[in-house]
């Protein structure tokens, strides 16, 4: 019990489990730990001293992300023109970073509202760091449509504000809906976000050795003593939080999916859009929750928080997910074909063979369609290799996606005189790999100051947390010194 | 009430060793009559506002008005400037109330953000929250009130409170390290 729990281990407690009652349940954590454990382990990542990986990891996500910054700041002195986009590729990487970005954000909303809602008791173990992958994609995601505008500075006319040319924006366009989703998607993630972390807080506070640190989690944890009177109000808050989230995830891709849907570009102009694009998002944000877990858990030794078990089952949900993706570009081309429409049977015709077309074999048919049915056998969803490769193969793939969505449909126009094809230029390709610095830089720093798992949750799934629960003799829970409780 | 040492009593509180024998001492506090009281816990415990005698949180109600407030604020965002400070003919179409579906998606997020924050600040004004200081942290063994530890706490100022009643309460329930807390 070092740690540890390796798939067969598990596979054996389910089997064993099953034997005299067949609906048992392998425990959600695993080794019969107790709630001090919980604490020490989970608290323990932010009290130990800072590991030296941690500040290699830092040093260089935080170089990435001053070479991104840096890029955003040369186009915005000098312009859009530094990017490769022109006529008649007019969204072009910026677009697609930013849909790539804000559906990997969905996975936390997910995790957190819709399988709370759906009483997945599994979810307290992920929900925290996916909910702050969200805020940090989310982030990301942000500063694409806000630096494509060219004059940033007049970013401002995006919000309804009276001004002196009484000019006021669109409320009909797509492209104004989604400043409202977006902004509120991340807003509402937040307040999730850190009502759930408030208790956890607390337990930082309560366990904080300077006094500076205590000031910190003190500040934050707005005095929470963790009163049954207040748990009352808080479990109402958060119950009512998933419930406004639950909504809001399934419209925030849909809004950014009308951007495309209601233009009249072929490859664009589809009512499966919304649908598709949701089921995308939840696809790649799993393959993301699952990149950033797998080394964290081995990292931080959290097996038997984060088990195989919980791996299974989001394996499972991206077999799933990336099943109903598969289906929507089956279904796109069919309705294409179907159309009779001589531009849509074209544009299809030029994803699969046109001048793009490894974007489609390697991105759309090799990582999204096929590398998730490796999902069907339990041999591959309990091998942590297969799993990561899998996750980086959808990540990879679900950015190709929206590129051939995107640069895709636009390159080839109505007329053949008008086509043209999209090169990247140095800051197209820099300011996104700069966000994958600013995405890693803040992921570190949440992970090393704030708990990456929800200790309050974690604890209610274990069996000492039920009020009607009575040790059974000889099956004391294991301290975190290995002491029996006193 | 004072201690002979003069310091003012806040509560009296004690310690317990699972989350079932704070639910058991709970239900008998209750049926004791007290008022001022409650119990602290790292993690909500099922059934413990039934065990307290509290009904169910009203934090909805807030919420409710909350998305309404939204609902309305977008009502007239949308409509007050496509409709008469500044119509926008898009697409050939009617600016009037015809236009509505147009605005559904602006209407529903405005909805869900007001209610998100109505909830958010309902919920810490409601608890109270923040305050900087509590008498309760005064006892040095509540900091595992936020790790592994149970604690129930009868206030003085409850009508029915008297020391003897309430250690005796607390004594029978199995309660643990039973102390005297101060307000400041």
């Amino acid at each position: 019990m070092n740690g540890t729990t390796t798939a067969p281990q598990v596979i054996a407690a389910e089997a064993e489990a099953s034997v005299g009652d067949p609906l048992a349940r392998v425990p959600l954590v695993l080794n019969k730990r107790s709630f001090s454990w919980v604490t020490e382990r989970i608290a323990g990542v932010n009290e130990g001293p800072t590991p030296r990986w941690w500040w290699v990891a830092f040093s260089v996500s935080s170089l990435v992300a001053a070479i991104g910054l840096f890029c955003l700041g040369y186009q915005i002195a000098v312009g859009v023109g530094v990017w490769g986009l022109n006529h008649p590729v007019g969204w072009a990487w910026d677009i697609t970073n930013f849909v790539f970005w804000i559906g990997i954000g969905h996975a936390g909303t997910l995790i957190s509202a819709i399988l709370f809602l759906l009483r997945q008791k599994w979810r307290t173990s992920i929900n925290r760091a996916a909910e702050a992958m969200t805020l940090f994609a989310v982030i990301c995601a942000a500063i694409f449509p806000g630096v494509h505008v060219g004059r940033v500075w007049m970013a401002w006319f995006l919000a309804p504000v009276p001004n002196n040319l009484g000019i006021w924006p669109n409320f009909r366009s797509p492209l104004l809906w989604d400043v409202f989703a977006v902004s509120t998607y991340f807003s509402v993630s937040v307040l999730f976000w850190y009502t759930g972390l408030i208790p956890d807080l607390a337990t930082l506070r309560d366990r904080a050795k300077t006094k500076i640190k205590k000031l910190l989690y003190g500040i934050f944890a707005v005095g929470w003593r963790g009163s049954n009177r207040n748990w009352r109000h808080y479990e109402m808050a958060y119950l009512l939080l998933a419930g406004l989230s639950t909504p809001l995830v399934l419209s925030v891709h849909s809004v950014v999916s009308f951007d495309f849907a209601t233009s009249v570009i072929p490859g664009w102009h589809t009512t499966i859009f919304p649908p598709y694009f949701v089921a995308g998002a939840i696809f790649g944000g799993f393959a993301m929750v699952l990149t950033l877990l797998i080394p964290a858990r081995a990292i931080f030794k959290l097996h038997d928080v984060i088990t195989e078990g919980h791996i299974d089952k989001m394996a499972k949900i991206i077999l799933l997910t990336g099943m109903i993706v598969s289906y929507a570009y089956a279904m796109e081309f069919f309705i294409a074909w179907y159309s009779g429409n001589t531009f849509e049977r074209y544009t299809f015709w030029n994803r699969i063979f046109g001048p793009y077309w490894w974007y489609w074999w390697v991105g759309m048919l090799f990582c999204n369609a096929i590398t998730p049915h490796l999902f069907w056998f339990k041999k591959m969803r309990f091998n942590i290799y297969v799993v990561f490769f899998v996750s980086m193969c959808v990540n990879a793939g679900m950015w190709f996606e929206r590129f051939i969505i995107i640069v895709g449909s636009l390159h080839r126009d109505f007329l053949p005189s008008s086509w043209g094809m999209f090169y990247p230029t140095w800051v197209d390709i820099w300011t996104f790999i700069g966000t994958f610095g600013i995405f890693m830089s803040l992921f570190l720093l949440f992970i090393r100051y704030l708990p990456m798992i929800a200790m309050s949750e974690i604890k209610i799934v274990l069996p000492e947390a039920d009020p009607h629960y009575h040790t059974p003799e000889g099956h004391h829970p294991v301290q975190a010194g290995g002491h029996e409780r006193t | 009430m004072r201690t002979p040492s003069g310091n003012k009593v806040y509560a009296i509180a004690a310690e317990y060793p699972s989350a079932a024998a704070l639910y058991e001492a709970a239900k008998r506090v209750r049926d004791a009559g007290f008022k001022r009281w409650d119990v602290h816990s790292p993690f909500p415990i099922h059934g413990m506002d039934d065990a307290m005698g509290l009904g169910k949180s009203w934090l909805s109600a807030p919420v409710l008005l909350g998305g309404i407030t939204g609902f309305l604020t977008a009502i007239a965002l949308t409509f007050g400037p496509s409709t008469f400070i500044y119509p926008l003919i898009v697409h050939g179409k009617p600016t009037d109330w015809r236009t509505a579906p147009a605005f559904f998606p602006i209407m529903f997020e405005l909805t869900v953000l007001c209610a998100a924050f109505t909830c958010f600040f309902a919920m810490l004004i409601m608890n109270g929250l923040p305050r900087w200081h509590h008498p309760i942290f005064n006892w040095d063994r509540f900091s595992r009130a936020t790790n592994d530890s149970f604690f129930l706490v009868i206030e003085a100022r409850d009508p029915r409170f008297t020391e003897q009643e309430a250690v005796q309460l607390l004594q029978e329930s199995g309660g643990q390290h039973i102390t005297v807390v101060h307000e400041d």
